[in-house]
């Protein structure tokens, strides 16, 4: 049977070592181009099974597919291919500290044997995009939280994967921040991108009104979204006109708020330009 | 290139490896001293083969009788003459008798004091077919006194002796290959150890075992060929003193170490093969350890 779906997940479990499960009985399949909040107090399993999706652990028991594929059977030397249709923003950015901001944004795309070229082009224009074009050639010990996660976030989307997985995004932002950085989510996913955020930020799950998968003590449950539109998509579909309307109209549009509008502070630039 | 690749992680900085070419240099030392040395043995062995190989001595006892003595000497050369396989032979004459006895008897010796024995050197013909029990048997015969000594018994034992020290300095380049395999292991493990946050993060992009183990053999293949240039830059003066020390011995018991063509290729490709050794330890190493992620 065909599997259309970009992680299928079945009576998941995960323990580590001989400890208790921490993960039990989680099953959920998100199809392409879904977005989905993954919620749950600290120790609840959130980063555990972030793990299982992108492919640095095995479950003890349970079945998980990815784009299709049974991850047990597949053989190891075809996982990188795998994994190089993820992104992942990680919770403490994970960057290379002896690698410039450049650097560690070409990483993906290096490592999948990119031309040297092409390789500079799409960086440069991606780190312009997120506003860290005049830092290229700095270190991230030197680059404040935000710019280091957004670093972290542009290597996570360089090389177009076709699923995005951050672990607590906004855990060091600010609001105004947060709600730039769920923009920038957001644009990802209406190109196509499969994206799972997980978070703390319960004004922020409320307010985008995505649907939401939780978790507590290793107990996995889902909840269907508020059906409240996020002011980000709100603005992004005031203003469309032309070719990309039809790009948009594949979601319903629903009434906006008109009391959200304000935090939509800054003009993001289109994405669609760099992607 | 494996070399010439860029490198996303911090190799070149490691405190580490640093001392890794010295270390190997040591080790190239060694092994040109080895390998020096099995080659100075090969060559004394087929020089003292071909040396010793075809030639006879026959000794002959002296007697009360000086009349007899000369008696004796007279047979043993008409034997000698009616073997066809004999191609030279050499009365050896009292002086210089005398000069190779003066180390153990003085200057002032006095063959006439002495009962000396007389001795024929004996060469054969290459590749004629001799028969030395026959020989021996029809000397005895006539001439009691006389004793044949082909020095294979004596060739042999020294034969042996060299292709046994040649063995050891076999085995003394195989624990030095060895020991540095074991060098590098450690050398890589410990990078692997210092770099495992970053070699994390590119398991997790998508960086294939390969992509991170050629990052290691790239920097195993520079070192190792840095201390093998040192080892060399150590190890080939040293081998070329002992050679000049040798030369100036007398009656020199070793060959002079001059090198052909083969034995310069030898020595060049020594740097490059411990190199190349360093460079698949390591990528064997990096490519276990990484095995064991998923």
């Amino acid at each position: 049977m065909p599997d259309a779906s970009i992680t299928r997940f079945e009576n998941v479990g995960l323990r580590y070592g001989l400890g208790p499960e921490v993960l039990q009985d989680v099953t959920f399949s998100l199809a392409a181009g879904s977005f989905h909040f993954l919620v749950g107090e600290s120790g609840a399993g959130k980063s555990s099974l972030l793990k299982l999706m992108y492919l640095a652990l095995k479950p003890s028991r349970g079945l998980i597919s990815l784009f299709g594929k049974d991850i047990a059977t597949t053989p190891r030397q075809e996982l990188p291919a795998l994994r190089r249709q993820i992104g992942v923003v990680f919770q403490e950015f994970r960057l290379l500290n002896h690698l410039s901001t450049f650097d560690n944004v070409a990483l993906p795309l290096r490592v999948a044997g990119v031309r040297e070229g092409d390789v500079v082009r799409h960086v440069a224009e991606l780190l312009e995009w997120v506003g860290l074009k005049d830092h290229m050639k700095a270190r991230p010990p030197t680059l404040s939280g935000g710019q280091q996660q957004r670093v972290s976030i542009a290597r996570a989307v360089i090389a177009r994967p076709k699923i995005l997985l951050a672990d607590e995004p906004t855990g060091n932002v600010d609001d105004r921040m947060a709600l730039r950085l769920m923009h920038l989510f957001e644009e990802l996913n209406r190109l196509g991108t499969t994206i799972v955020v997980a978070t703390h930020n319960t004004a922020l799950v409320e307010r985008l009104g995505y649907p939401v998968m939780r978790l507590d003590a290793g107990r996995f449950s889902l909840i269907e979204g508020s059906g409240n539109v996020s002011p980000a998509r709100a603005w992004h579909e005031s203003r469309e006109s032309g070719p990309e309307s039809a790009k948009a109209r594949r979601r319903p549009r629903r009434a906006r708020p008109e009391s959200e509008t304000d935090e939509t502070d800054a003009d993001p630039p289109g994405i669609e330009n760099f992607l | 290139m494996l070399g010439v690749r860029r490198s996303d992680l911090p190799l070149d900085k490691d405190a580490h490896s640093r001392f890794l070419p010295w270390l190997i240099a040591f080790m190239v030392f060694l092994a040109v001293l080895a390998i020096g040395g099995i080659l100075v043995l090969g060559a004394t062995a087929s020089r003292w083969d071909q040396g010793v190989g075809g030639t006879l001595t026959v000794q002959i006892a002296a007697t009360d009788n000086a009349a007899q003595d000369q008696n004796n000497l007279q047979e043993v050369l008409n034997v000698i003459a009616a073997e066809s396989a004999i191609e030279t032979y050499l009365v050896i004459d009292e002086e210089r008798m005398m000069t190779l006895l003066k180390p153990w008897l003085g200057a002032d010796a006095d063959p006439a004091d002495l009962p000396l024995p007389k001795l024929v050197d004996i060469g054969l013909a290459d590749g004629a077919r001799f028969d030395l029990l026959g020989f021996t048997e029809r000397m005895q015969q006539r001439v009691p006194e006389a004793t044949v000594d082909d020095h294979r018994v004596w060739l042999q034992r020294l034969v042996n002796l060299i292709e046994t020290v040649e063995l050891i300095g076999l085995a003394t380049l195989g624990f030095i290959a060895l020991a540095t395999i074991g060098t590098v292991i450690f050398t890589t493990r410990t990078g692997l150890a210092v770099h495992k946050e970053a070699i994390e993060v590119l398991h997790l992009i998508g960086a294939q075992d390969s992509y991170i183990a050629g990052q290691f053999a790239g920097r195993a293949l520079m070192l190792g060929l840095k201390g093998g240039l040192i080892g060399m830059a150590l190890g080939l003066p040293a081998l070329l003193a002992v050679g000049y020390l040798a030369e100036s011995l007398e009656g020199a018991a070793l060959p002079e170490i001059t090198f052909g063509i083969f034995e310069w290729v030898l020595f060049a490709v020594i740097p490059i093969a411990v190199a190349l050794l360093a460079m698949s330890t390591a990528r064997a190493t990096v490519l276990r350890s990484l095995a064991r992620m998923l």
